[in-house]
């Protein structure tokens, strides 16, 4: 499979009063046309990781890495004039909660424009034709009223559909969803999911699904990046997941709750400190 | 027909100016009840204020030496042998007329002494409130943006020390430099000597006045004594302006929305005033209103040592001298300022944020 992106030791470090504090600590991994999960506790760098690939991590945050090649272009080599070219237009992110992700005072309709036109130099009405076309494939009735009206207005399963149709609408390669679905109602997140499925698959991205759900990575990725405190303890294909062997993942599979379990309590994950001094698995393929 | 052509068929729905004009209309509906009830407490507080003082208001306009008579004929003519009700409704009507009765320093009406030393005031506020917006608004964004940076640093001490320097010491200073030493401003009072009375009082604004004259020396001559005290006031407001635009501006830019404007590939500058600045600007009104109603009340430390001839000073030197009718009628005009910027803000949130509609 050819490669998309190509991350190799990663680094991201916050310098502290105590010191340097590592939250991502040599990740290695690459990313063809495929889902590739990560998944993770909080604090294990799982969307550090995400946002050091689009060079978002601020002051004083430090990325180091060997390289984080986009189709074999170093993007740690690029200006940050070069990497807004890669931003959106290339890759592309969709955050946890629209509530917050989406603009408050901007109408949906400006916002994606914006969207649009920031990489594209569009005409206005090319670019509002265009919005409605990207709204009505994220399944969004009305696509009209819905340019007009502001993200107080929309529910949490439409504003994540309206920001999973900004970030697509500059035709990246790569997708990187951040927790897409926490913090929408369960009722809703399956519909999110499959439209963002198809989107990602008819278009032949790549995309980088970092969730928490293990389940739902599970169904949902093609191959899932296991993380602990900053490093990749195991890399698995997703149908295999629950043939996973690192105690770590084991612990996370046993403390599910189960329609069908036998045993009346569920496991607590007994954490050894002796997993986050070995080194980060490669998720290289 | 084909998709392709519903598309071409499609145009952006222009909005039209009306309909967004009407949240703007409706809620000038609502606030006008509002501010019958606010102005109407606003009169009978300065009317309680008016009827608690200890001052016998028979004596200071007849004097300690009047007779009986005189003195009863004075009560009378007060109303003050009416019950405090109608008394009242006496009071709100003259008020309703613009009548705060006589000042007792100079014999002239009150109102007629506030028409003459309000202008002064407003003039000086508006180009001092100006002054801080233009400087203040970007230096604190700056500072926000360059968190921690020297320019932070210098935005600080610059916000401190207006702070905390006394405005009439910073008065004094200036005077002495820039009119004692270098002679680049004209010293205190609102023109020069020779310059007095030249163009019609129309507006009681010199530099407006001025201007409708189409008198370009006594426009140069009102500016340049102007521009220094309206520049300390600015400096004054520029410090409170610039510390509260950082701080509004530090919380929008942690906000997960400026990281989806990022993602978009947005320059910074866009990031900044296209995104984060277009959330603070409710809460920067709030606060340019309530600095511009602070100046509005007089500054009566500036007002004094510039000579400069406002409210602030005016309702001073009539509390000194116990002169009621004039404080009064000052008390209600400045109640009367804070009343109408508080609207004008409140308007102006439902053109700048969506979500008050």
């Amino acid at each position: 499979m050819e490669n998309l992106l190509d991350v190799e030791n990663l680094w991201v470090k916050f310098p502290t009063r105590t010191g340097v504090f590592d939250a991502v600590r040599g990740v290695s991994f690459t990313l063809g046309r495929e889902r590739l999960g990560i998944v993770g506790e909080s604090g294990s760098g799982k969307s550090m990781t995400g946002r050091a690939i689009l060079r978002l991590i601020r002051n004083p945050g430090i990325v180091e890495a060997d390289h984080i090649n986009l189709e074999g272009v170093n993007l740690l080599k690029k200006s940050e004039k070069e990497m807004r070219a890669v931003r959106g237009q290339r890759i592309s992110m969709v955050m946890q909660d629209p509530k917050f992700s989406l603009n408050p005072v901007m109408t949906i309709g400006d916002q994606i424009i914006e969207a649009y036109r920031q990489q594209t130099k569009a005409s206005k009405s090319e670019a509002y034709n265009k919005a409605l076309e990207m709204l009505e494939a994220v399944s969004i009735r009305d696509a009209e009223r819905v340019m007009r009206i502001y993200p107080h207005e929309v529910s949490g399963g439409m504003g994540q559909r309206i920001m999973i149709a900004m970030m697509l609408i500059p035709n990246p390669e790569i997708l990187i969803a951040d927790e897409p679905t926490s913090a929408l109602d369960v009722s809703v997140q399956r519909q999110v999911l499959d439209i963002m499925d198809k989107l990602v698959k008819d278009r032949g991205m790549g995309l980088i699904f970092i969730s928490h759900d293990l389940n739902l990575v599970a169904d949902f990725c093609d191959r899932v990046l296991i993380m602990y405190s900053g490093r990749i303890v195991e890399v698995c294909d997703a149908d295999k997941l629950h043939e996973a062997k690192h105690p770590y993942t084991r612990g996370l599979l046993n403390s599910l709750p189960r329609l069908d379990g036998k045993d009346k309590r569920l496991q607590v994950l007994k954490r050894d400190p002796e997993w986050s001094k070995t080194p980060s698995v490669s998720g290289r393929l | 027909m084909s998709l392709n052509e519903q598309h071409t068929q499609r145009r952006p729905i222009r909005v039209p100016l009306a309909e967004k004009l009407w949240p703007f209309l409706r809620a000038s509906v609502n606030v006008f009840g509002s501010v019958i009830v606010t102005i109407f407490g606003l009169l009978l507080i300065t009317f309680i204020i008016g009827r608690v003082m200890p001052i016998d208001p028979v004596l200071s306009i007849v004097g300690e030496q009047a007779s009986q008579s005189s003195y009863d004929a004075a009560y009378l003519e007060l109303g003050l042998d009416k019950p405090l009700l109608v008394q009242f409704f006496y009071y709100l009507w003259d008020v309703i007329h613009l009548d705060f009765g006589t000042s007792l320093l100079n014999a002239r009406p009150v109102t007629e002494d506030i028409a003459r030393v309000f202008p002064a005031t407003l003039e000086l506020a508006t180009i001092g409130i100006f002054m801080g917006m233009i400087f203040g608004i970007p230096l604190g964004v700056l500072a926000a943006v360059r968190k921690g940076s020297w320019i932070d640093q210098i935005a600080r001490v610059v916000a401190l020390v207006g702070y905390s320097m006394p405005i009439f010491w910073l008065g004094l200073m200036g005077l002495f430099l820039f009119y004692g030493v270098l002679g680049w401003v004209g010293g205190p009072g609102r023109v020069g000597i020779f310059y007095v009375d030249i163009v019609p009082s129309v507006t009681g604004m010199i530099l407006i006045d001025a201007m409708l004259a189409g008198n370009w020396d006594v426009f140069k001559n009102a500016f340049s004594h102007i521009i220094l005290p309206a520049s300390l006031l600015g400096y004054y407001s520029l410090a409170y302006i610039s510390r509260m635009t950082r701080s509004f501006m530090l919380e929008q830019l942690s906000a997960e929305y400026i990281t989806t404007a990022r993602v978009k590939g947005m320059s910074e500058w866009d990031v900044v005033w296209k995104h984060a600045f277009k959330n603070i600007r409710v809460q920067l009104i709030t606060v340019i209103a309530l600095s511009y109603a602070g100046l509005l009340e007089g500054s009566v430390l500036t007002e004094i040592i510039f000579s400069w001839p406002g409210i602030g000073s005016y309702i001073t030197t009539a509390l000194l001298s116990a002169d009621m009718n004039a404080v009064l009628g000052g008390t209600v005009v400045v109640g009367l300022i804070f009343i109408l910027l508080n609207i004008f803000s409140d308007l102006l949130y439902k053109v700048f944020d969506p979500r008050a509609k």
